[in-house]
């Protein structure tokens, strides 16, 4: 193995990673503002590149030019399943734990037999974008055009969402509802309102996510499944909550799989993933940047 | 406790026994082959459900990983019985003692985290299971194992055309899975658990060892969900790794208790009853062409119940009095 194919590999993993954890941060939002995880979070992703899919289909919309318009779709979803459902889950008297779990995972079976029964279990592929099949050379490492604009496109989201939480005042209503939702009724701040803002605004940074994703990755019912598990291996590295947290445990992941993938057989690249997950969470039970 | 508890726990042996009567007597009346599939399914289900209850609902620790169990159950029957001839029987015992040892060897680590951690640990933890069966060769990689037929017979616990054994074993599970949590309810594990669920540190200050208490828990779990999944090998004679330890199975052994009630001796019995026909149903008759029907009936249903019902539809078969416990 050369330095040159050890360096490539690192390289993609890196741009990958910057995506699993653009994939993830709504997930690590919506945990840090209310400590529900959303176990639709995958079949999130999966309608956000369905519509980019059929943008793409009907009206020859190219994926990077459909993304602002399906975060904005996935904004609305989002505030739609959190009136809908989470709303009513998050005031269970019994078993609220299980509550949470078990109907966003109910959630995520409808949206996959809603997505079979609409859109059959076939396969689709945006089929001929900008970006598509092209290469950039840096360096002599080649990088595909889709994920290093996906990587850029996540790290200025990261940036945007920085600023948005720390300087607007929906991100300080977000901010203050996090650490107390009791005390912000007291100066007018509508809890629900901001818990539906912020289960929009995960929900559209997983529709960008998406919307990225479709032009490289195969659409179909199933495909939210594998990314969901490595978004939560992504947020819980980073700490649940901690929304830099799942920026760096999206690096940490992406670097990590392709590792693997130089080591062991490419079927087991996830492995090194989920032993990563487990050997961090046994040292620091709460994830590397959790602080609860 | 109070004479009321004690007659409770009578009645409820009562009931189960007459149940489990009438249940043995149902094949022979019903000699539909597609009706009495449907039974077996739904009893293995209340069987594995209820093992999961024993750790998930009495004790609280959310597993979504036990489909690890029935899977290490279900190759460790077939791979025993079909590179060594040891006997189904044994191998059933063997893939139980083999998963309650990887369960207690794993909680010693998992069972110090807490939460949507542990939660995810779990299923991390099946699905690295998963990816290491699949990639191994001997164990027939993903292509998974068929188990020879060599003719009808209980000591191969194996039947070309009938139904029947694999009914009454099936309902064996179920009653002894039934029996154990209920022996357990009321044993000073049971009060242990419940301890654990509701407050651990508050149990730890009062002398419960919460660290044992749940390794029982998770030993007694997962030897039961194994057995099952040995059973399964057993039943349907082929297995391949995504269908023995795909991540579905882990959700389809919550699903009875989280419809029936977590942490609820009855529970998982119910939903099971409830769930698995209305599955294989609608499965069959809307659903036959594969588009999702199924999918979205049995997911609005868990949505339904988890928010109308967050303790489960047993409650609404007790009398008031007990629903107040």
């Amino acid at each position: 193995m050369t330095a040159e194919a050890i360096i490539q590999s690192l390289a993609s993993g890196l741009l990958m990673g910057l995506l699993y954890g653009l994939i993830a941060v709504g997930l690590a939002l919506i945990f840090g503002l209310m400590d529900v995880v959303n176990f639709a979070h995958g079949e999130f992703l999966m309608i956000a590149m369905y519509a980019t899919f059929f943008l793409f289909a009907f009206f020859a919309i190219d994926p990077l030019l459909a993304a602002p318009l399906v975060a904005a779709a996935l904004f609305v979803f989002g505030a739609v399943v959190y009136l809908l459902i989470v709303r009513f889950a998050v005031r269970a008297k019994a078993n609220a734990g299980m509550v949470q779990i078990f109907s966003t995972f109910g959630l995520a079976i409808v949206m996959r037999g809603l997505a079979q029964f609409f859109f059959t279990p076939d396969y689709r592929s945006v089929t001929h974008s900008w970006l598509g099949g092209k290469t950039i050379s840096v360096a002599g490492i080649y990088l595909p055009e889709p994920q290093l604009v996906g990587a850029l496109v996540s790290i200025a989201a990261f940036v945007a969402l920085y600023f948005f939480i720390n300087r607007t005042d929906f991100g300080r209503a977000l901010e203050a509802t996090r650490e107390d939702a009791g005390a912000v009724a007291l100066v007018g701040i509508d809890k629900n309102r901001v818990f539906a803002l912020g289960w929009g605004l995960g929900a559209a940074l997983v529709g960008l996510a998406g919307a990225i994703m479709a032009s490289f990755f195969y659409i179909y019912p199933d495909v939210g499944a594998s990314f969901a598990l490595i978004a939560y291996v992504t947020v819980a590295l980073g700490g649940f909550g901690s929304v830099f947290g799942a920026f760096a445990g999206g690096i940490i992941v992406g670097l990590v799989e392709a590792t693997t993938a130089l080591i062991l057989p490419p079927s087991l690249k996830s492995v090194g993933i989920y032993a990563v997950y487990l050997l961090v969470v046994f040292i620091r039970p709460r994830g590397l940047f959790g602080s609860m | 406790m109070d004479t009321t508890f004690a007659q409770r726990r009578r009645r409820d042996l009562i009931v189960a026994f007459c149940l489990a009567v009438v249940a043995a007597l149902v094949p022979l009346f019903v000699k539909d082959v597609y009706v009495q599939n449907i039974m077996v399914l739904t009893l293995m289900y209340a069987a594995l459900s209820q093992s999961w209850n024993i750790l998930s609902g009495y004790c609280g620790q959310i597993s979504l990983g036990h489909a690890l169990y029935f899977g290490l159950g279900a190759y460790a029957t077939a791979l025993l019985f079909t590179k060594f001839g040891v006997l189904p029987w044994f191998g059933m015992l063997a893939g139980g003692v083999i998963s309650a040892v990887i369960a207690m060897v794993l909680g010693y680590p998992f069972f110090r985290l807490r939460g949507h951690y542990f939660v995810i640990a779990t299923i991390v933890i099946a699905e690295i299971g998963l990816l290491l069966i699949q990639n191994w060769d001997w164990a027939g990689a993903a292509l998974g194992i068929t188990i020879p037929m060599r003719g009808d017979s209980w000591l191969k616990f194996q039947f070309a055309r009938s139904k029947l054994p694999y009914f009454y074993f099936a309902l064996a599970l179920a009653c002894v899975a039934w029996f154990v949590t209920w022996w357990l309810e009321d044993s000073k594990w049971g009060y242990w658990w419940r301890a654990v669920k509701d407050n651990p540190d508050a149990a730890e200050s009062l002398g419960v060892v919460v660290f044992n208490s749940k390794m029982g828990a998770a030993a007694v779990s997962a030897f039961l969900v194994a057995v099952g999944g040995g059973f399964y090998a057993q039943f349907v004679s082929y297995i391949d790794p995504e269908s023995v330890m795909g991540f579905q199975f882990s959700l389809l052994m919550a699903l009875p208790a989280v419809v029936g009630g977590i942490g609820t001796l009855w529970g998982p019995m119910l939903g099971a009853v409830i769930l698995i026909p209305l599955t294989e149903l609608t499965r069959s008759f809307i659903g036959g062409s594969g588009r999702g029907v199924d999918l979205i009936v049995y997911g609005s249903l868990i949505v339904a119940i988890s928010l109308a019902r967050p303790q489960g539809l047993v409650g609404l078969f007790a009398s008031r009095k007990e629903a107040a416990r």
